[in-house]
Order: structure tokens, then sequence, then C-alpha cells
């Protein structure tokens, strides 16, 4: 049996918030029986200042749990505040609908609150009539915004078109942010990612500057088919992380080119080993 | 380590954010004003407070700086009554996010019945929610409207020590101390306060309730006018306690009353801050010794943008 993640959430919050769980229990179950819309924000202002702003300290299990609850889900990182606020937008019953009562918090909100909202994407009800909502938070120069909707959060696999896909990978490599923790990134990667990809690999090389080793997983299953094979030649004789990168993600790709290319490049698939330990730890800022 | 607690950062650029940083500043707080010009519609206004309590907090923080703001109808925008009715009704909803520390800055302009009205509204929200309040005093008729803005908060049962009247000059300062409130200083050219006249002031009256800022903005101002104030005052013998007090501690200890700024935001932040809003000060990580430079002035020299 497993639980619905609201309700994993929710018991989490409650389980940490210790004297204070009486009021936002109590809370919680006035806006579940259509308390107004003045007291959900109520609730999502005085949540720091009731609950305080401590990181959700949660086990293993608890994470294996969140993955059984809804796959791809991974709550790890979120504040206690911020997933009190997120359970209270999500049991709040108001007359309006979910997507107009989002816009309403979401055009008020102070940083902190917009990245609880936009990290409870996967948990709320009607997720498709977020659309907009989410592109708002897309274009955000806060990048703990962008990356509230990109890290850890299977809502962009769900939910996201393919135009919507990639320009959020796009982005993220604009603002160094890492696209390791994108859940999906593999499954929803395509052939028109990847041409826009070498595009961009065109365009800092001409420019002189750096790109990050993360590009070439995303290229490396259409290595062929865009025409990148050169590009991974050049890339397999750069720098170390590059090299291991460009490696490993030809190594996925089956097609005799690839293959041939590779075992042109030894001490370059010799790397590849090593950068799988290392792509978990890809932090932001990271671009050779 | 200096806080400038009156800064209009929305019109001011990155090198100034940069400059600010080397001279040491730690801490920021944006009073709600007007952009120079009238806004028109209720929404833009509201946006508005959305930026100061949202972006500009993170750009801030780009730069090693913590940046808190007062949200406030300023006393310009008050007389056009449709836009004030508009936003006194969103109001509420901004007073109580994170790092607000104030309502301000609100009093009086030209010293209309309008201003006075939404004057006294807002005191009685600030009651209400329990903030420190920030008073902007006229430009004209200025002792005259200093003293009815101290009369109105104690009309409205304000505690005097949870209000700092901003704007001071030699003329108003006596009565705003004698009467219990906080005496801000505006270091400001050609308008308010210099940094000569400043240390001359420190030297007759001590720290006592007295704040320094810089209230710079779109205008013709100086966002390092609070540590060329510290510096000047040490030169002239101002004791070390004195110039910290001015230009640090009083800040925090009038505007802490808000519970939403203290000294380990910038000391200590949480972890979680440093990932999405703070990215560290490295005078504080001990990697320099403040220094005031003017701000780009290192850019300037070099025809090489990379
Ligand atoms: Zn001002």
């Amino acid at each position: 049996m497993s639980e619905k993640p609201i309700d994993l959430l929710h018991h989490w919050i409650l389980r940490q918030a210790k004297e204070q769980s009486a009021w936002f229990e109590e809370r919680v179950n006035a806006l579940a029986e259509g308390a107004p819309e003045r007291e959900l924000h109520m609730v999502m202002g005085l949540a720091p200042r009731l609950l305080g702003k401590a990181e959700l300290a949660l086990s293993i299990e608890d994470l294996s749990q969140a993955n059984g609850a809804l796959e791809g889900w991974q709550p790890e990182g979120l504040s206690i505040d911020g997933a009190a606020r997120i359970v209270a937008l999500t049991m709040y019953r108001g007359e309006r609908p979910f997507a107009e009562i989002f816009k309403d918090l979401r055009r008020t909100a102070d940083a902190r609150e917009l990245v609880a909202l936009y990290r409870g994407l996967p948990l709320y009800p009607e997720p498709e009539s977020l659309a907009f909502e989410v592109g708002e938070g897309l274009r955000s120069n806060m990048l703990g915004v962008f990356e509230a909707i990109t890290q850890h959060n299977p809502y962009p696999r769900l939910h996201f078109d393919e135009h919507r896909w990639n320009h959020m990978i796009l982005k993220a490599l604009f603002v160094n942010s890492s696209l390791a923790n994108i859940v999906g990134l593999d499954e929803r990667n395509n052939p028109e990612l990847a041409r826009q990809l070498l595009d961009h690999v065109h365009e800092r090389w001409a420019a002189g500057r750096g790109i990050s080793p993360e590009v070439w997983r995303c290229i490396g299953p259409y290595a062929v088919e865009v025409g990148a094979l050169d590009e991974f030649e050049k890339a397999l004789t750069g720098e170390p992380r590059e090299q291991a990168a460009a490696a490993g993600a030809l190594a996925r790709n089956p097609s005799p080119q690839a293959r041939s290319l590779l075992a042109a490049h030894p001490a370059a698939a010799a790397k590849i080993a090593e950068h799988q330990v290392e792509q978990a730890n890809i932090s932001r800022n990271e671009v050779v | 380590m200096f806080i400038d607690p009156h800064a209009h950062m929305i019109s001011r650029t990155t090198d100034d954010y940069e400059a600010m940083a080397a001279a040491g500043i730690v801490a920021v707080i944006e009073p709600a004003f007007w952009l120079g010009q009238p806004r028109t519609f209720v929404g833009t206004y509201v946006d508005y407070l959305s930026t100061i309590i949202g972006f500009e907090r993170f750009r801030a923080g780009q730069f090693g700086i913590r940046h808190y703001c007062t949200v406030g109808l300023n006393s310009k925008e008050a007389n056009n009554e449709e836009l004030a009715e508009g936003v006194m009704e969103w109001l509420p909803r901004f007073a109580l996010k994170e790092g607000v520390v104030a309502i301000g800055e609100i009093g009086y302009d030209e010293q209309t019945p309008l201003e006075d009205k939404y004057f006294r509204a807002q005191l009685a929200l600030a009651k209400e929610l329990q903030l420190p309040v920030m008073v902007h005093t006229p430009h004209r008729d200025k002792k005259q409207g200093t003293s009815r803005s101290m009369d109105v908060c104690e009309e409205m049962g304000i505690d005097p020590s949870w209000v700092v009247i901003d704007h001071n000059n030699e003329e108003t300062v006596q009565e705003t101390l004698d009467r219990g409130f906080w005496a801000g200083f505006s270091i400001y050219p050609s308008t308010k306060m210099g940094t000569v006249r400043m240390v001359e002031l420190l030297k007759q009256y001590g720290s006592e309730r007295i704040i320094v800022d810089s209230a710079c903005d779109w205008g013709i101002s100086d966002p390092l006018a609070v540590a060329k104030t510290a510096m000047l005052a040490l030169k002239n013998g101002i004791p070390a306690e004195t110039v910290r007090k001015v230009t640090y501690a009083n800040t925090l200890e009038v505007y802490g009353k808000s519970g939403q700024i203290q000294e380990s935001d910038w000391l200590n932040p949480p972890e979680i801050d440093q990932r999405t809003l703070y990215e560290g000060n490295s005078i504080l990580r001990g990697g320099r010794e403040p220094r005031i430079e003017a701000p780009g002035s290192r850019k300037r020299d070099s025809l090489i943008i990379e």
C-alpha cells in the first residue's frame, strides 16, 4: 500500500513541527473544510514564522517512499515552511479554479514562497491547467525559482511538450544550472534538442567560451543523425572531464560510426567509469 | 561591516552593488517609494512591491549583500485617490512577506488631506501587524512637517521606539530625539545631509537612536555614503563604537523588531538560502579588507570585455 504524496509531505511536517504541529493541523483542517481564501494567505504568510525555515529532515526510507508514491518525486532539500505552504495550498477547497488561486499567490510571492509554490507542482490538482503559471516560473531570472521547477521535480517530464522541454534544457545551460538533477533527462531527450544543443556548442566555441560537459549526454544518442561526429571528436581530445562526458555519451550510441569513433580514442574511453561517479555530483558553475 | 538602511537599489547598477560589497556593506533596506514619476495603475504598483520583495532581493544576494525592504504607499502617490485605494487593498498581503522589516516610507510630501488619510491608515496597519515604521519627512516646510508626522504617530498610539523619522537635519534632530523617535540622516548630495555636517552632528549628539543612510535612488546620490561617513567620522576622532552604532547596530535594533532581520542572516546564513538567495560575502569570509572605490572604476580602465 503506498500513501499519496501529499499525505507523506503532511506527515513529515507534523513529525518535525513539534509544538507547532497543532496549529498547522488546525489550519489545514479549516482550509480543507472551506475556510475563506484570506485564511490561505494567512497560513502561507505565517508558515516560516511559526514553523521555522529548517530543511525537512528526510531519511533514505522517506525518499524511497516518495518515489514509490510518485515516480521521480524527490523531496530532498525542501524546507519545512515550503512543505507547509504546498500542503496548505493543496488542501484548500476554494470556489475558484486552482490555477487562479495559484496565480494570485504567485504574483504577490516573495522569493522563498515562489520556490515553494513551484516545488509543489507535481502534487497539485488540475496540473495541466498550470501551463501558463509554469511558463512564468521558467522565465524567472531567479535561479532558485527556475530550479524549483526543473530539478528533482517530475512535473516537466510528465507535462511539458517538446518545445517547452527543450527550452528548459537550453536555459539551464545558459544559467549554469546542472542537467543531472532534471527528472526524465534521457527519457525526454529528442533529436530536435540534440540539434539545438549542437548549435549551442558551435556558438560557444565561436565565442571562445567553454561548454558544460553535460551537453554531450543529450547529443550522444543522435550524434549521427544531427551530424555531430566531428564535434564529438574534438571533445574526445579536449579537457579531461569533457573527454569523459563525450566518451560516456557515445558509448550509449549503438551505431557503427559512434563505435569506431570511440574505439579511436581509447584514452577518453578509459575515463568513462570515473565520470559516471562524478556525474551525480556535478554542481552548477562547472563549465569547462 | 555596515548596513545601509535606506537605499532604492531597484534604480542602481550592478557596479554599485559590487562597490557597496567591497566597501563593507553587508545589508541594505529598500523602502518602497515612488519611481521619479507617478504610477497610474494599481497593477504597476503591485508589481513594484513584488519586485522589491523578490527579484531585487535575489539580485542583491548575487553580490553578497542581504536585501530587506519596507512596503507602503508613499506620500506623493497618496494624492491619487483611486490608485491609493487600490494599493491599500493589496498592502496587507505584502506586509508579512519574508524580509519586510517595516511599513514605509510613509508620511507627508505637500501635507494634503489625502496624504494625511493614508499616512494614518498605514500607521494603523503597522500597529495591527506589529511592524516598525519608516517615516519620510517632507523637503518643503520640513520642520513643521516633521513635528506633525510625530504628532500623528503619537495620536495613532504608535510607540516612538518603533518609528524611524528619516531625512533629519540640524533643525529637526533635537525634537526627534527628545520625543523618543529614532533619527535617520540621509547622506544625499545637495538636498539632504553631507558627510562633514554629519560628523559634526555625531560629535554633538553621539550615537543614541541615530541612524545614517544613503537614500540613494535614481537621482544624483551615492551608494557608498554610509561607508564614507563612517571613514570620515573615524578620521575625525569619533569613537569606533559610536560609528558602529549609527552605521550598523542601531538599524538592527529598530528594524529587528520585525523579526525579519538579524545578524545571522549574513554571518551564518542557512544553507537553503545559500542555494537560492545569497551567494555569500567575500569580506565576511575574511578575503580582504573593505575599501572604497568608485563603482566600476576597475572596469573603466580596461578596454577588454570578456
Ligand atoms: Zn527614500
